[in-house]
């Protein structure tokens, strides 16, 4: 009895931190729409904070509160500085460039706490006071996770009092239900955007922080605190603070007790529950539903199929890229290789992002799906490249349709969000099933038929599928499916009264957008020889985002080709470099903030101007 | 459109172009670690390899040539490993590769190295698959792997009156290895030992307080632990708080090497019994010279990382004087069987299954001053802490 008491209230204190920076995360989604991928690095910046103020201030109950409470207050200043700086400039994006720009931002607070605090892993000092154990019903229980079993519902309680009494909460609530209109009121935007924004990264920063006598800080707190505070949002649904209390809560006990019964698959059974809820309740535990927001106002422009002039550079480059391996040395053909490879995977998801509408940000689970097809394809079947290859596809497809079944009713955050825990559930059961998936270690030995692997055969062998398989997604686009995806897109109600099927024609996109992910996971597979779970990983998933942003988000195939290749090169070329994740972060920035059309759009417009230019010169 | 693609095009070739191809005059040789990983093994390790290649540097280099080490950071990440592997062999020319941490980044490297047939010197990875279930022609390894270091507790756990064990492992290859290779040679030496509760944390995402409760509900008269990093600081602390280790011996891989033990501070656990680096404690002339140098260049101890990198470029080194040409060939010729002093002794690189000799210390946790250190130890060679060499030969793929 006593043993199950102490465990729940174990599972009780961990969830009060978690919760905190779910808390945080919620609040600011509730009123700003921004899914702020940089959160678990502000929680990751407290912590480290504390741990340093804590090291500085006097010995004792004083020094040691002040450090938490200075840090995270530090970290709401911080958070201040980067909504004014950065944040600001977003807002009336559409959330894939929030999520960029937010993922570019936790690249380089990374590489910030790196700097001040140094790569060792800092186990922080017990609170004086709250460093003992008492004895409940006969099992010890550390004072201080008793303490902490309290905090998370006092500061449910404050947020709630906050809410609700105070004039500043009534503004907040005001603004989560209609922006718009808030503003139309008087309510000054920007300042209370501001605020809302310091608060969280005040909660984050807090949370972060009051974990130091309980967790070693290390600099990959960030991505493992986000991936689970997503996980207590969308369960606990998006803006609300009492479902994240839920979630939170939810969450960890079903980790306490299912150590007990399935300690090889915790990572599992969390994604799991997640998935069942939002099966039932897409909206989460306690969340609204919302409509979606609409399609983004610059995809409205038409699509027109290419001149002459851009087909003739594009037979010119096709050629280049045959005659590659003569040009240039092997390690660029690897290269070039895996440029391709990743044009592929999203020119598939800017299919879904762009013509279609649909916000995936679990992309990977494809890619992933496909990787790991064709290894155990390889690996178990002893089957050869092509039919492994074959077998690559058809498990994305399948996996495809059975997400496009569960989803097509959901529509934009919804969709997006369900979209990210499809994929962390594949990508925890890559990492625990370990008898099929070899767990963390991978498939090893998956490389292509001996006819095949001589590296130029492969490279052409890779060159023509991709070829063939944009020109398919090309003609898709302009073909009258492509028209029906954007009729849907631009305005529903009209699409449907024309006899079009949203719903169906939804999961025919997934499946083509999931078996070309597939096919570009195969070959990755094969290219590398290996899979590992990062093929499904949200980070993955993110960096096909990026990819399409950089490459923009109109038009019907060469924005993400050249998003990829940019991408590819930026990061082989950066990763040599200590500072690799400033570089690639600082990139993403600049875009998403400077050039919000992408590297196409952008450059279009610069065309354009100059055209322009030279056209009032001559006249 | 035109333009831009040809830009892009452009840059391919400008990407693939770069890298020069290794001159006459020098040697050089990949090293691929999880720099950013965990730096406090792998700093420390490229303190160590740094200070050995100054040396031979000093020494005039390799027969003349330079020695080159082009190093980059995998970030703990398998997939990375293999990239960057692929760029150092095709775009740098390295005669060699060597490195990692993690046993999934060194089996990853050692399926790169067979299928491209390039020499992996694996430094730091215990895996045991390395050198044997997956072993093959171009793979060696430096450290005493997971079953010897396992082979070394569980002579000593075999000598404790305890015959509950529970186990507490994360859960990717090394973890696995290592209770499987304990529970194995444990069991051997003492059949009636049971095993009555087994935990699998994430590696570095452990729940502490809950996995302290559930190995203790299991009541088990001795736990074995393979959990390190962070992980390790998190259990300790959990576990000393809430009574897990009072009344039982913990026998634990890896946790005695300062770079695990020290974060611990006064908290460490004392009378556990540890693989480990008492390093300023070795008193042979071999580690005396090797321990001042490294603190004459870095101004701080040595710490096990230092020790493996400065003995894997020592290692490095005497394959390069020895070997006839650079061929990989060659080289692997050269390695099997090849001898060379160490600040551990003379370590030989086994031909049978290319496993090296270094050993490990083993010793008992204790806190002096506030400092946590190493006591009772003792110097356990790798060559007795092997299988008979028929068992390594069925457990090792033919060629």
């Amino acid at each position: 009895m006593g043993f199950f008491l102490v465990q729940f209230l174990t599972g009780l204190a961990s969830a009060s931190a978690l919760f905190l920076v779910a808390a945080g995360l919620t609040l600011v989604f509730g009123v700003t729409r921004i899914v702020n991928f940089a959160h678990g690095s502000l929680a990751m910046l407290g912590a480290y904070l504390a741990w340093a103020l804590v090291g500085v201030l006097p010995a004792g109950p004083l020094g040691w509160w002040g450090g938490i409470l200075v840090a995270a207050l530090a970290v709401a200043l911080f958070g201040l500085l980067v909504e004014v700086v950065v944040l600001r400039r977003v807002y009336g994006a559409p959330e894939i460039f929030q999520l960029a720009t937010t993922f570019g931002l936790a690249l380089l607070i990374e590489d910030l706490v790196r700097v001040l605090f140094g790569p060792a892993d800092r186990l922080g000092p017990r609170p004086p006071g709250l460093a003992g154990t008492v004895i409940l019903l006969g099992e010890p229980m550390p004072t201080y996770d008793l303490f902490l079993v309290f905090v998370g519902p006092a500061v449910l309680g404050l947020l709630w009092a906050l809410a609700r009494r105070t004039r500043f909460g009534v503004l907040v609530r005001a603004a989560s239900e209609d922006r718009e209109m808030a503003a139309a009121l008087g309510v000054d935007e920007r300042r209370l955007f501001s605020a809302v924004f310091a608060l969280g990264a005040f909660l984050a920063g807090l949370g972060g922080a009051l974990q130091l006598p309980r967790e070693t800080l290390h600099l990959e707190m960030d991505l493992e605190v986000i991936v689970e505070v997503f996980l207590v949002t969308v369960l606990g649904g998006m803006g609300s603070i009492p479902g994240a209390f839920l979630a939170a809560v939810l969450i960890r006990e079903l980790e306490a007790f299912g150590i007990l019964l399935f300690p090889r698959i915790t990572l599992v059974l969390a994604f799991l529950v997640m998935a069942v809820v939002l099966v039932v309740r897409p909206q989460g535990l306690l969340g609204e539903t919302e409509t979606g927001s609409g399609p983004d106002p610059r995809l409205l422009r038409p699509l027109r199929p290419a001149g002459s002039r851009a087909r003739l550079a594009t037979a010119l480059l096709v050629g280049l890229l045959v005659l590659l391996p003569w040009l240039v040395p092997p390690y660029g053909l690897v290269l070039a290789t895996d440029v391709m490879v990743f044009a592929l995977y999203a020119a598939s998801l800017h299919l879904l992002l762009g013509p279609a509408g649909l916000v995936s940000f679990g992309h990977a689970a494809y890619f992933g799906l496909g990787a790991y097809g064709a290894a155990l394809a390889v690996d178990r079947l002893g089957l050869g490249t092509f039919p492994a290859l074959a077998l690559a596809v058809a498990a994305a497809t399948l996996g495809a349709l059975l997400f496009g079944a569960v989803a097509r009713r959901l529509a934009g955050v919804y969709f997006a969000m369900l979209s990210l825990a499809f994929a962390a559930i594949l990508w925890a059961t890559a990492v625990q099933w370990d008898e099929l998936t070899g767990g963390d270690d991978g498939i090893l030995g998956v490389w292509p038929d001996p006819r095949l692997s001589p590296l130029v055969v492969w490279y052409e062998l890779v060159l023509v599928l991709t070829v063939l398989a944009l020109v398919l997604l090309r003609t898709l686009i302009f073909a009258p499916f492509g028209l029906a995806l954007r009729a849907v897109r631009d305005h529903p109600v009209r699409a449907a009264t024309l006899g079009l099927r949203p719903g169906a024609l939804r999961v025919a996109v997934l499946a083509v957008a999931g078996a070309l992910a597939g096919l570009a996971g195969g070959l990755h597979a094969f290219a590398k020889g290996s899979v590992f779970p990062d093929v499904l990983h949200v980070a993955r998933s993110v960096e096909g985002l990026v990819a399409v942003l950089l490459g923009g988000l109109h038009g019907a195939g060469a924005g993400p080709v050249i998003g990829a290749a940019v991408f590819v090169l930026l990061e082989d070329w950066a990763s040599r470099l200590p500072w690799w994740r400033t570089v690639v972060g600082g990139t993403i920035l600049l875009v998403t903030v400077a050039m919000p059309e992408g590297i196409t759009g952008g450059l279009a417009r610069l065309a354009g101007r100059w055209r322009r230019r030279v056209r009032e010169a001559e006249g | 459109m035109s333009s831009r693609r040809i830009l892009c095009a452009a840059l391919f070739a400008l990407a693939g172009a770069a890298p020069a191809m290794a001159a006459d005059h020098e040697i050089r040789i990949g090293e691929i670690n999880s720099y950013s990983r965990i730096p406090a093994f792998t700093e420390p390790y490229r303190r160590g390899w740094r200070l050995a290649l100054e040396e031979i540097e000093a020494a005039g280099g390799i027969r003349g040539r330079k020695l080159v080490v082009i190093d980059r950071d995998d970030a703990g990440k398998p997939a990375n490993a293999v990239r960057i592997a692929e760029e150092l062999v095709r775009g740098e020319g390295v005669v060699l590769l060597m490195g990692g941490f993690f046993s999934n980044v060194g089996l990853a490297l050692s399926d790169f190295a067979r299928r491209y047939r390039v020499l992996y010197l694996a430094t730091e990875p215990l895996s045991d698959a390395l050198v044997w279930s997956k072993g093959h022609r171009y793979t060696f390894r430096l450290r005493p792997s997971t079953w010897m270091q396992a082979h070394m507790l569980a002579a000593a756990a075999a000598g404790l009156p305890a015959r509950r064990w529970a186990t507490v492992a994360p859960n990717y290859a090394y973890g696995k290895d290592a209770v499987a290779a304990f529970r194995e040679i444990l069991q051997g030496l003492r059949p009636e030992v049971t095993f009555v509760a087994e935990q699998w944390p994430p590696l570095f995402k452990i729940d502490a307080g809950v996995v302290v409760r559930a190995l203790a509900a299991a009541d088990p008269e001795a736990i074995y632990n393979v959990t390190f990093g962070s992980d390790l600081a998190e259990f300790v602390r959990e576990g000393r708080l809430r009574g897990l280790f009072e009344g039982r011996t913990v026998v634990s891989l890896l946790t005695g090497e300062p770079e695990y033990l020290e974060p611990l501070g006064a908290e460490a656990p004392e009378g556990w019994i540890v693989t480990g680096y008492p390093w300023d404690a070795v008193d042979t002339p071999e580690h005396r010279r090797f321990r001042e140098a490294y603190e004459r260049r870095w101004g701080e101890h040595p710490y096990m990382g230092s020790l493996v990198g400065y003995t894997a470029m020592k290692a490095v080194a005497a394959l390069l004087e020895k070997a006839p040409d650079l061929d990989t060939e060659t080289l692997v010729d050269t390695l099997e069987g090849l001898e060379f002093d160490s600040p551990v002794g003379r370590i030989r690189f086994r031909a049978l299954d290319h496993q090296s000799t270094m050993g490990t210390w083993v010793g008992r946790l204790a806190v002096r001053d506030g400092r946590p250190v190493m006591v009772d130890w003792r110097y356990a060679d790798g060559a007795d802490h092997l299988p008979p060499d028929e068992v390594v030969r069925r457990l090792r793929p033919a060629e």
